[in-house]
């Protein structure tokens, strides 16, 4: 089964985003890093660049396939977790914590209202593997 | 073999109408057994095509570029077949059984093309032509360990075959080819044997191998490992449009062993030269150069990407590509990664020269 835990907010690409104080910390979900199988390789944004709701920040490669990472919300990111440009395999291992690759201050904290609960992300997901 | 691949946790692809396994416990484990100790691979996707009669030989050199005349009964020979346009139509590793039997071992997506295309060059030689690929199963086993844990599961001594020869094994009632070829730049053994029987082998170099570190491999592995020898992949590196000496194959062009197909372009090919050709490289920037990602240099578009991979031995960026014959060793060029441009520098292939202690 994956996991989807509670207190998260999820995107159609299978970002999700977490509020810490007034920071958004950003990983890709269990789903997400179980499709994509053994990931290899990851480009992440640098400290004080900007990201834009919707486009990619970033992206993923596994052994199998390469993915954009899109931002959920847009922002100044203010923390970009680097242990991941050396060691992506831990997005596999624990990707809602070690895993998480971007802090990101936002610019309109209500665009966190536009992403899904965990409830329709677990639909959305039960849909996705259902094709 | 597909039940035991799935016991094994597989995850399972379809490639050219197989169900293949493309990786078991990851990637980059099975890559490095196969340098360090020893993979086993299930390849029974490959094709086999079988030439025999009369003038099996003569017919034989008509449809491949290699010299035949100095193989011996039980050598193999890797070599090209190319058509009327001097084009690749498959490479192929060819193995004598003797001047009236030869084995082609075929890439699994050409076998249907290949077959129709070696019916088609028969023009009147008295020879037979068989596709035999439903009779066997092709198990690799590759790494420095393969030897010994191939003597050890036949209780019989495999050390002393050489290299690119192949014997005939009788083993618990059935016969196999065993082959000391490979594609992954490692020692090791491609061994043919009846289909139905391909279970009983693996299983039983699976236990052999235990205490040797032996891992079961996929097609992710075998591609990471033959793209660190710079190995060319059919439909990435060659296909019908693309002559030899393009991809660097030349080596396996013998324009004097005989009136081979081809042979009139290829001469042709060698007194124009060529305009683009194989090259590798290693990436400078982040980044994974991936098939069908262009090659600039100084902003003119040069080539692109025929194949790309970050590898878990090198623990390096490289990568292949078709680009202007112009560029040299050193040269500086750089591949467009999701609308960025990265810098790589060309390299000699292969990317992975073994140690030699």
């Amino acid at each position: 089964m994956v996991q989807i835990p509670d207190e998260l907010k999820y995107t159609g690409d299978h970002e999700w985003a977490m509020e810490e104080g007034d920071l958004l910390v950003i990983g890709i979900t269990d789903y997400a890093q179980d499709a994509l199988g053994e990931i290899v390789y990851i480009e992440l944004p640098s400290e004080g660049d900007e990201i834009t709701k919707g486009d990619p920040f970033g992206a993923v490669e596994s052994t199998k396939a390469v993915s954009d990472l899109y931002a959920p919300v847009s922002g100044d990111v203010v923390e970009v977790n680097e242990v991941l440009l050396d060691a992506p395999e831990t997005i596999n291992g624990d990707p809602y914590g070690e895993g998480w690759m971007i802090k990101v201050r936002p610019y309109d904290p209500s665009e966190l209202k536009d992403l899904m609960d965990f409830e329709d992300y677990a639909e959305y997901v039960e849909k996705e593997m259902e094709e | 073999m597909f039940p035991i691949h799935l016991q094994l946790g597989a995850r399972i692809v379809e490639f050219a109408g197989w169900e293949m396994p493309v990786q078991y416990e990851g990637l980059r484990e099975e890559h490095l057994a196969v340098r360090r100790a020893a993979g086993l691979f299930d390849v029974s996707h490959m094709g086999e095509i079988e030439i025999s009669g009369k003038e099996a030989a003569l017919f034989c050199q008509r449809i491949t570029t290699n010299d035949i005349h100095g193989v011996k009964d039980f050598q193999a020979q890797y070599t090209l077949l190319c058509n009327h346009r001097g084009g690749v139509v498959d490479d192929v590793i060819l193995y004598k059984l003797s001047d009236e039997n030869y084995l082609f071992c075929v890439n699994a997506s050409n076998t249907t093309k290949d077959y129709e295309w070696i019916i088609g060059a028969d023009e009147d030689f008295q020879v037979e032509i068989e596709d035999r690929s439903g009779k066997y199963s092709q198990i690799s086993l590759q790494g420095p360990r393969s030897g010994a844990i191939l003597s050890e599961c036949l209780s019989s001594d495999m050390s002393t075959l050489r290299r690119f020869y192949f014997l005939p094994f009788t083993w618990n009632g059935m016969e196999m080819l065993i082959a000391r070829t490979g594609y992954t730049g490692e020692d090791g053994f491609e061994i043919f044997l009846p289909w139905e029987r391909g279970p009983l082998l693996w299983t039983g170099l699976m236990e052999s191998g235990r205490a040797h570190g032996i891992e079961p491999c996929g097609l992710g592995a075998r591609d990471t490992l033959r793209i660190d020898m710079g190995y060319s992949l059919y439909g990435h590196e060659i296909n019908d449009d693309i002559n030899p000496f393009e991809a660097g194959l030349g080596r396996y062009v013998k324009m004097d062993a005989g009136d081979f197909i081809g042979r009139d372009a290829l001469t042709k090919v060698l007194a124009d030269g060529v305009k683009h050709r194989i090259y590798g490289f290693e990436m400078i920037d982040r980044g994974i150069p991936r098939e069908g990602y262009g090659v600039f240099r100084n902003g003119t578009r040069i080539g692109s990407v025929t194949s790309g991979t970050l590898s878990p031995g090198l623990e390096k960026s490289i990568g292949m590509g078709y680009l202007t014959s112009d560029v040299a060793l050193g040269d500086r060029i750089q591949i467009e990664i999701r609308n960025t441009f990265r810098e790589a520098q060309v390299v000699n292939i292969p990317f992975y020269k073994k140690d030699v202690n």
